[in-house]
């Protein structure tokens, strides 16, 4: 028992959305727009190599033949692609030799955000990446992990130190035309993290990147590559920021995970993007394309808590193409006042003996709408696959909605798939019984979720769980209808 | 660019169909008509079809029947039942039998006044819907049932409706009301004689009444190369109870769309399914139970078996709407696949607007139980019979929900001569 | 400790309490006995502050304060405690939790510094002893997959680690067999003490053979219709309850 409730009491106080500040960094900003020529801009500022740029022009020529997607449980004013800004760096591009030359004032930012790299460095020993507005600002115990052979570094610096692992893994789990936003995505992303695990090792820390968009009219378009090689564990933790803002951003990630043989990758997120304000005006659009591919009995993990963005489009999946397989799904959504998720996941069963577990919470409040979407695919060959799925949902108010789909195709008689749902609305009778032992309902409440989420929780590192909790209580405060 | 094919073939379709002469609503024909000359036949890129192609439908080259089949052999699923007889959507009165009923009027659709069809198309929706469409505009005869309130039926009532010839296209529309208080339990049974490559457009509203009492049952079992698509459009008033058991026990694409708007408060609405699939048999089972009102109770329950290279599909949807509360609403799929080479699409969905409700949905799929196969082996049995008791087993959840010792006879007797399998 | 004059109570329009008169001094165990349908699990929820019940008259003083003004969580702070008849699950949320959390709110509302982990997991230990509860039940999710017993008796190991003034037993004897029953009365003999109250409202008499009442109250019809000593019970237990009713429906 790491915490407890009660030091949530502190941060409860604070109504307002607590990550919203702005940071006061001039920025190196493409102009406002898109297209052929802004994508040679963001390559040539980035210095990448020429295949690359073939790469993002053949996304666009894609992209531009696509259309967005239509999703009957979401709606938004679909963003103007023409009116965002795709390239927004930190002025001072320069890379940084050692922590002690990070800005300070983006240090400050770093500390508001409650992730001191100091603090985490010192007490944690997690390797932090820092991507803010697209671009990478610092990474920090690299020297450590080169050691072991890790490579843990924003994309761009992967391009230019390690060119061939990038082209040979890049794009083989998320291809460029697989949906309208990792294309676009494919055309201007203009950072992200990538890690290395070679064959055989044990990552000895936590790898963290946190992102962070903090530019009005931005897009962040970032890109995640982790290979774990043969026999190799990697724990990789990701965490979301944006300041407050009337408009709405855009977040079009694409984060690949490559498992090989043996591999096993354990892919942790607290996402808790700006959710707009209490009326639905602003926040972030969060589309995002995030897929692993397991080889021969590796493994894959996605754990997630989402409290974040006024809407969400996201269903971390696993295509377990290797016998033996495994991919998990662990994920906590929660919606408030007027936000919009529609999140789940995809398991692909190709290999034989594949399994995946699917735990889904999702928690509604205020006026949002709170789907679940997944896909359980059994194909032919998937001789002997597993899966079982669970989704709960949790009502706090008469006003919002929670929904559940999940797609179930099985075409192999050998398989099992189990799915269980239920919906209810958090218990009268619970919240008196705390009341009656002195607790208060803001805490009751707090009590009762993090209990009903705990399977989910349970999952995530520690000090990524003690955050997700409080972000639950901050996300729900208020919320009981 | 396949647009412009494509919606010649819907219109190439029903140019050789005959317009409907039955006296319901103009306005319904005319809305069913601008319907269709802005539709296509749907494709597998439209959610509700993702998983179900017509292409074998919409391949038919529709011929017009003019006369009957005069010899037919007997079909029926309850003896000593008021019967009514349809042979591709046209009454056959020579065959129909049966004694007059008191508060029970039935008849075919031809023989009602424009009153006593000022209701139908109130339920069954146009808009998007093809096949509903066409039947409004093309229906050419059915069933009419009006149950008088208080009047509880002891009585059985079974309407058989039969396809007969090459690429026939039969649209019949049936209606059905339970007034107030009354209670009824009605028979459909859907089969085939000599027909080949053809198509049974069955489109029934029914009207549940205050503290009225329906159930239906529903067997199909049409023979092997014909398609059928089956829509209920289901209206529940307060105090009502409506139960459904659907039997698909052969044809070659099955399609049934069962829609209930629970729209009174403390309803009960039971849905049962039971589909035993082989050869290339492909059964789809759509069902939409509508909560639009509080303190109400909805159970579904769907099992499949399925063998050879057929596929099932299973698409349940619960709505529970804002101000529904109170409601308890579970639904349950399973599946057994017996071959390699068998499928199953499920998707069992739940959409929740209101906050104190108890809803779930479970949904399974997964082979015989090797273990208990075993066990039983090792007990004695031979492993045919080890794994039609498991099969029994499993599908007999739902069958034992069926009140009417004629439709479980008759469905154990299909058993059997289809499956070989005993009950 | 609690003195409750005339009070009336309804609930969906309907009086249940017709004026219950009732006090309770500091050391002294009180309980209420009578036939179902009298009131006894309503007058429980009353004074925890269930908000299904509405108050339509009478006044209710718990050692100086007005009970009825507070909330409930407020009651529970200022001393009250409910052991439930039907104790409610919380899958996910230790028990330790739990009673840390509520332990800490009414610490600060007492102006009092949260309790350390130190000192929080020796009382757990302590007072789980009380009720020979097994340690392994204070970590597991708050009454989920506890047997009948095992909830009654977590019900007297909360009321242990939370040291109520008032304590309330709404038939807490209620589906126990003789073994727990047995443990759960220790269990509230061992917490009596000069400063703290305890009120037993059971149906039969047998609970208080464990735990010996100083009065007896009938409860019939929303009032107390008759008070005695322990061997009231005794007398109920014979002869059942149809001579009171006989004797208020005479009046």
């Amino acid at each position: 028992m790491g915490y407890t409730e009660n030091e949530l009491a502190k941060d409860l106080e604070n109504q307002e959305y607590k990550f919203g500040f702005v940071t006061d960094i001039e920025s190196d900003k493409a102009p406002i727009g898109l297209n052929e020529n802004i994508i040679r801009f963001i390559s040539a500022k980035k210095n990448e190599p020429e295949w690359l740029l073939e790469h993002r022009l053949e996304a666009f020529e894609v992209w531009k033949t696509m259309t967005e997607p239509e999703w009957a449980h979401v709606h938004y004013t679909k963003p103007d692609f023409q009116a965002i800004t795709y390239y927004s760096a930190p002025k001072q591009t320069k890379k940084y030799e050692s922590w002690d030359d990070v800005d300070p004032e983006m240090k400050a930012t770093m500390a508001k955000l409650g992730i001191s790299m100091e603090e985490q460095q010192r007490l944690t020993g997690v390797a932090v990446d820092f991507v803010m507005d697209s671009v990478s600002v610092a990474t920090s115990f690299k020297a450590k992990l080169a050691e072991l052979g890790i490579i843990f570094c924003s994309f761009s610096e992967a391009v230019q130190e390690h060119p061939e692992l990038v082209k040979k893994h890049m794009g083989t789990v998320v291809p460029t035309t697989d949906n309208f936003y990792a294309a676009l995505n494919s055309a201007v992303f203009t950072d992200g993290s990538f890690c290395y695990i070679p064959k055989g090792v044990r990552c000895p820390m936590e790898l963290s990147t946190y992102f962070r968009i903090n530019e009005g009219g931005t897009g962040q378009f970032e890109r995640t590559l982790v290979v774990a090689d043969e026999g190799a564990y990697v724990s990789y933790l990701e965490g979301c920021t944006a300041p407050q803002r009337d408009e709405n951003q855009l977040h079009a990630a694409v984060v690949e995970l490559i498992a090989l043989e043996n591999a096993e990758i354990k892919y942790s997120t607290v996402q808790n993007w700006y959710p707009g304000d209490k009326n639905g005006l602003g926040g972030v659009f969060n589309f995002v394309t995030k897929r692993g591919m397991c080889e021969r009995n590796a493994k894959i993990s996605w754990t997630q808590v989402e409290t974040g963005s006024a809407v969400t489009w996201k269903y971390p999946s696993c295509i377990l193409k290797g016998d033996n397989s495994i991919g998990e799904f662990y994920s906590v959504a929660v919606t408030n006042n007027y936000q919009q998720a529609d999140t789940g996941t995809k398991m692909i069963h190709l290999g034989k003996n594949t399994k995946s577990t699917i735990i889904s919470k999702g928690i509604s409040a205020g006026f949002s709408q709170n789907s679940y979407r997944g896909l359980v695919q059994i194909h032919k060959n998937a001789t002997n696959a597993r899966n079982f799925s669970q989704c709960d949902s949790l009502l706090m108010t008469d006003t919002c909605g929670a929904h559940t789909f999940p797609y179930i195709e099985c075409k192999n008689s050998t398989s099992k798939i189990e799915h269980e749902a239920t919906t209810s609305k958090i218990g009268e009778d619970q919240i008196f019984y705390c009341l009656q032992r002195g607790i208060s309902e803001e805490k009751a409440i707090s009590l009762i979720v993090n209990g009903y989420c705990k399977e989910v929780l349970n999952q995530l590192p520690m000090e990524f769980a003690v955050e997700a909790q409080k972000l639950l209580a901050i996300s729900l405060e208020g919320s009981v209808g | 660019m396949s647009t412009t094919l494509s919606i010649n073939k819907l219109a190439k379709f029903t140019t050789a169909l005959t317009p409907t002469s039955l006296t319901f609503s103009q306005d319904v024909i005319k809305d069913a008509l601008a319907q269709l000359s802005s539709s296509e036949f749907p494709t597998t890129r439209n959610e509700q079809w993702k998983y179900t192609r017509v292409g074998k439908i919409a391949a038919i080259e529709p011929q017009v029947k003019t006369e009957y089949t005069r010899k037919l052999p007997k079909y029926s699923i309850a003896e000593n039942a008021v019967t009514f007889v349809f042979e591709n959507g046209i009454f056959r009165s020579d065959l129909s039998y049966g004694e007059v009923i008191n508060g029970v009027t039935i008849k075919p659709l031809t023989a009602c006044t424009a009153a006593e069809l000022v209701s139908v198309g109130k339920l069954a929706k146009i808009e998007g819907d093809v096949f509903n469409s066409m039947n409004s505009a093309y229906a050419s005869d059915g069933i009419y049932i009006h149950i008088a309130s208080n009047t509880i039926v002891q009585k059985k009532i079974q309407i058989i409706q039969i396809l007969t010839g090459n690429q026939t296209v039969a649209n019949t529309r049936n209606y059905l009301f339970c007034d107030k208080f009354s209670k009824a339990e009605i028979i459909f049974g859907a089969f085939s004689h000599d027909a080949t490559n053809s198509f049974n457009n069955v489109v029934t509203e029914i009207l549940v009444e205050e503290n009225a009492d329906l159930t239906i049952d529903k067997i199909q079992y049409e023979e092997a190369g014909n398609y059928t698509i089956a829509t209920e459009n289901v209206q529940q008033a307060k105090d009502s109870t409506f139960t459904i058991n659907t039997l698909t026990l052969n044809g070659t694409i099955v399609r049934n769309n069962l829609t209930i708007n629970v729209a009174g408060t403390n309803c009960t609405t039971n849905l049962n399914g039971a589909y035993l699939l082989k050869e290339n048999q492909h059964v789809d089972n759509h069902t939409v139970v509508d909560h639009l009102t509080p303190h109400c109770n909805s159970n579904e329950l769907y099992k499949g078996v399925i063998d050879d290279k057929a596929t099932a599909v299973f698409n349940g949807k619960v709505f529970v709407r804002k101000d529904a509360q109170k409601i308890n609403a579970f639904q349950s799929n399973g599946n057994v696949l017996l071959s390699d080479n068998a499928s199953v699409n499920s998707k069992p969905e739940l959409e929740i607007y209101a906050d104190d409700v108890k809803c779930s949905h479970g949904s399974t799929t997964g082979q015989l139980d090797e273990e208990a196969v075993f066990y039983l082996r090792a007990r004695g049995l031979s492993e045919k019979s080890a794994r039609h008791l498991m099969v029994s087993a499993f599908i007999g959840d739902v069958l034992e929900k069926i009140e009417s010792e004629d439709v479980l006879a008759f469905t154990q007797k299909i058993l059997q001569e289809r499956f070989g399998w005993e009950f | 400790m609690i003195t409750i004059k005339n009070l009336h109570a309804s609930i969906d329009g309907k009086e249940i309490l017709k004026g219950l008169n009732l006090e309770v001094k500091a050391g002294e165990v009180h309980a209420i006995m009578g036939p179902n349908g009298a009131g006894k699990s309503t007058l429980a929820s009353v004074l925890a502050g269930r908000e299904e019940y509405e108050i339509t008259e009478g006044e209710v003083n718990f050692d100086g304060t007005d009970l009825l003004e507070l909330s409930p969580e407020d009651r529970a702070r200022e001393g009250l405690f409910l052991a439930f008849q039907y104790p409610i699950e919380i899958p996910g949320v230790s028990n330790v939790n739990f009673l840390r959390t509520a332990l800490n709110e009414i610490r600060e509302y007492k102006g009092q510094e949260a309790i350390s982990a130190k000192d929080f997991m020796a009382l757990v230990r302590e007072k789980s002893a009380i009720v020979e509860l097994d340690a392994k039940l204070a970590s597991r999710s708050v009454n989920e997959g506890f047997s009948g017993g095992e909830k009654k008796r977590n019900e007297i190991f909360q009321m242990a680690m939370l040291a109520p003034k008032l304590a309330i037993l709404d038939e807490t004897d209620s589906g126990l067999d003789i073994d727990a029953l047995r443990i759960v009365a220790s269990g509230v003999n061992k917490l009596k003490s000069p400063e703290n109250a305890t009120i037993v409202i059971t149906h039969y008499q047998r609970l208080l053979d464990y735990i010996v009442p100083d009065f007896v109250h009938v409860l019939y019809n929303g009032k107390i219709v008759k008070s005695g000593t322990k061997e009231l019970a005794l007398e109920l237990e014979e002869k059942g309850y149809d001579w009171i009713k006989a004797e208020v429906d005479k009046h």
